[in-house]
């Protein structure tokens, strides 16, 4: 293989991509070299397992990937307010769709509620850490390294250009030859593997490390969240494992399962695709209604209402998500007994949302809001998500959905579902949590200019889109006819607004970091659940003494009582598990092999596998059973974080 | 905990020998034997509902006690035979339902069948 076949050649923005990667790395290295800090890199971070650190570092790369897909974004939007300027050619712009899709789904909103799961869930429920915290790590670096993977497509190889969905057989060897769906492939399983593990890594945390007392219907409501997520993990992403690895098999080994030639079946595909699809897309709005209830009901200064209905609607929505996947090819033709079936089942979703919707709003109902920024996100919400919903509804019915598909009123209709719900949250989350996490809150004045420049550039660029949609815009076309100018035009200015308001974000990160007063205590809002019970910045082992934990709100119940988590008499020395460098090691041998098989260099892919059963091996006769912390070194921690 | 970590796993390593023997062995009827294509087949759904017992009655937890919040491993097996019977029921029943069957040999052609219909228009 000749270097300009491994490289890609030929775009300038491409150019401009890579020049940028050397300087960023360049000057990552410098840095980390001049201020020597490579050694302070790898024992606190790289090699860490502690479920905050971890959870940190989902959040920082998720921003990062929030980053990147944004930037496809514009891209996309520039080229279609300008069609006639050839910014983006029919090629480039296939690609462009395709990384955006795939990398705000996979890896942006995952790995941000995985991120704040990370954080919170352990705190929430009066853990020390995950139930396996060395296969946290792992998970974390099984996501990295998928997501670098994916996105280094760009400069090496050349991108997927067949869409987030990659039907076949456009996917496949035949229409599409080279590396680029490899990627696509590849990257998806790395990360996967990574998700399936936190699924269970955090289930089994939830299921069998609780505070003593805290029964399931008193955990808190993002907790619950999560539970439900976790379930929907486990048995959703095993169908995309498995849908991969036949695509994969088909078109590095030559089968033929979703050929249209030798007896395959493309459409096999689709199916398979939308029965880990539409789970998926639960699994990304359900922790999202988990960190809205947190926030209303802290804002609100109210007990969330109908708690036991928020969790039943989120156990129903589970399980319905599972048996409505056919809803996103109604047009295959399957028929109109079948799409009649899957079209009802859609509606039925709305039902447990409704309930949803309807409690957030009784627990505002006549209650003293303060309006704080993330309540500011949670506020925001509510109206722009039954704006996605409804029109979610319209395209569930089967009939009117000949007309909806595939055009531009599907793309406001998912945007403003996967926006407005998990991409608020996101924001609402991170900025609720960030004094548990950082010590210090974000700046309210820049948080609110980010709020308002985002929530208005985001209703300006998608409300359009269901009119030009309706006018008849399909999606994914890189040129358009006179007739949908105007409305482009509009989208793209909102865009732009979006992304002063991300850049306003990230700002206020660092204006925060240099100006934000530091927090005293542990409790920044004054909280209602565990997490807040801990001092500021939480200990490594996060609980001095757990608490008993039998009431829903565990800690409001404390402050009444004026209970804390560090309780001198009952103090016990406490086992931690020991940092390890194995799960970086591990992840970056399979990348590794990822690599190779997505150039489909099979013996250096084998020699790859063999390194990563090694590390397994390595890994099955390590008997590093953890150290404890010593009563002395807890009571000198504490003491200085409660300023006793 | 040290001493229980340490003892050496018997079971396990029955249970892993035992069922990469049967891997082989299914691997060797379909690609290696001589059978007959109905033996052939149900040997391996034979050898399969072993594999099952084995991978359930020594990894999978099948014999632990109840725990707090019921017993979880039958739970999820539970959901796990759910989910199974939807993936395969739904997709026959979206691949399948309602397509012409003219011919009978797979479902295949459906999909082409499909296609002129609709170019036929």
């Amino acid at each position: 293989m000749k270097l300009d076949e491994f490289f890609v050649t030929g775009e300038p923005l491409v150019y401009g991509g890579m020049v940028s990667i050397v300087l960023v790395t360049s000057a990552v290295i410098f840095l980390l070299t001049y201020f020597k800090r490579w050694g302070w890199l790898w024992r606190e971070w790289l090699t860490t397992v502690d479920h905050k650190k971890i959870g940190i570092m989902y959040i920082l790369s998720a921003l990062a990937m929030l980053f990147r897909g944004g930037m496809d974004a514009m891209m996309m939007r520039i080229q279609l307010a300008f069609p006639n300027m050839n910014f983006l050619n029919a090629q480039h712009y296939d690609e462009i769709f395709t990384t955006h899709g795939t990398i705000m789904i996979i890896f942006m909103a995952m790995p941000f509620l995985i991120g704040l799961m990370n954080i919170i869930v352990p705190l929430q429920i009066g853990a020390r850490d995950f139930a396996f915290p060395f296969v946290n790590a792992l998970s974390f670096w099984s996501f990295f390294f998928g997501a670098m993977l994916f996105n280094i497509s760009f400069v090496i190889g050349g991108s997927p250009d067949a869409g987030w969905t990659s039907y076949t057989p456009l996917s496949g060897a035949a229409m599409s030859p080279g590396p680029g769906q490899n990627f696509y492939l590849m990257g998806l399983q790395l990360s996967g593997i990574g998700t399936l593990a936190t699924g269970i890594n955090l289930m089994v945390t939830i299921l069998k490390m609780r505070a003593p007392g805290m029964k399931l219907f008193k955990m808190p409501i993002f907790t619950w969240s999560t539970l439900v997520t976790c379930f929907i993990i486990i048995f959703a992403f095993p169908i995309l494992t498995v849908a991969l690895a036949l695509l994969t098999i088909d078109r590095i080994f030559g089968a033929q399962f979703f050929t249209v030639t030798g007896e395959g079946m493309p459409m096999m595909w689709a199916n398979l695709f939308w029965m880990w699809g539409h789970p998926e897309v639960y699994i990304v709005i359900l922790p999202a209604f988990g960190i809205f209830s947190e926030v209303i009901a802290t804002f609100a200064r109210k007990r969330l209402f109908g708690y036991h209905a928020m969790v039943w609607s989120m156990i129903l929505i589970a399980g319905l998500s599972f048996l409505v996947w056919v809803h996103h090819f109604f047009t295959m033709g399957a028929g109109a007994f079948v799409n009649s079936v899957f079209s009802v089942s859609t509606m039925l979703i709305a039902v447990p949302t409704g309930v949803k919707i309807f409690n957030w709003l009784a627990t505002l109902y006549k209650s003293k809001i303060e309006f704080t920024t993330p309540m500011m996100w949670s506020l925001a919400f509510i109206p722009s998500f039954v704006l996605g919903g409804v029109t979610g509804v319209m395209l569930g019915m089967a009939a009117a959905d000949y007309q909806f598909h595939n055009s531009y009123f599907l793309i406001a209709h998912f945007h403003y579902v996967l926006i407005a719900g998990t991409v608020f949250a996101c924001f609402a989350g991170l900025e609720y949590w960030y004094p548990k996490m950082f010590g210090h809150k974000l700046n309210e004045r820049f948080g609110k200019l980010a709020f308002w420049f985002f929530v208005i550039g985001f209703h300006v660029t998608f409300f359009p889109q269901y009119f030009v949609g309706l006018d008849g815009m399909p999606r994914r076309v890189f040129y358009i006819i006179p007739e949908w100018m105007p409305l482009n035009v509009i989208s793209t200015v909102g865009a732009f607004g979006m992304g002063i308001g991300f850049a306003i974000f990230v700002f206020n990160i660092y204006y925060s970091y240099r100006n934000s007063e530091r927090e005293k205590t542990g409790d920044s809002w004054d909280g209602r659940t565990l997490e807040w019970a801990t001092p500021t910045p939480v200990p490594f082992y996060n609980f001095a003494t757990v608490p008993h934990a039998d009431k829903y709100d565990a800690f409001l119940a404390m402050k009444k009582k004026g209970e804390t988590t560090f309780d001198e008499e009952k103090l016990k020395p406490i086992h931690m598990p020991s940092n390890t460098g194995q799960p970086i090691i591990m992840m970056a041998i399979a990348a590794f092999a990822s690599f190779a098989l997505i150039f489909e260099w099979i013996t250096l892919a084998v020699i790859g596998l063999v390194g990563v059963l090694i590390m397994m091996g390595i890994r099955s006769f390590d008997y590093d059973e953890g150290y404890h912390v010593e009563v002395d070194e807890i009571k000198r921690i504490e003491r200085e974080a409660r300023g006793l | 905990m040290a001493e229980h970590s340490k003892r050496f796993p018997v079971q396990h390593i029955i249970g892993f020998v035992l069922s990469i023997v049967l891997t082989v062995l299914a691997a060797w009827a379909a690609l290696g034997s001589d059978l007959p294509v109905k033996w052939i087949i149900a040997g391996i759904m034979t050898l399969a509902v072993i594999q099952v017992g084995i991978q359930l009655f020594m990894f999978m937890h099948m014999t632990e006690r109840e725990s707090g919040g019921g017993h979880v491993p039958w739970n999820m097996m539970f959901h796990g035979f759910v989910l199974a019977a939807i993936i395969v029921a739904g997709s026959l029943f979206t691949m399948s339902f309602g397509f012409t069957h003219d011919h009978d040999d797979g479902g295949n052609h459906q999909q082409e069948e499909q296609q002129e219909e609709h170019s036929g228009h």
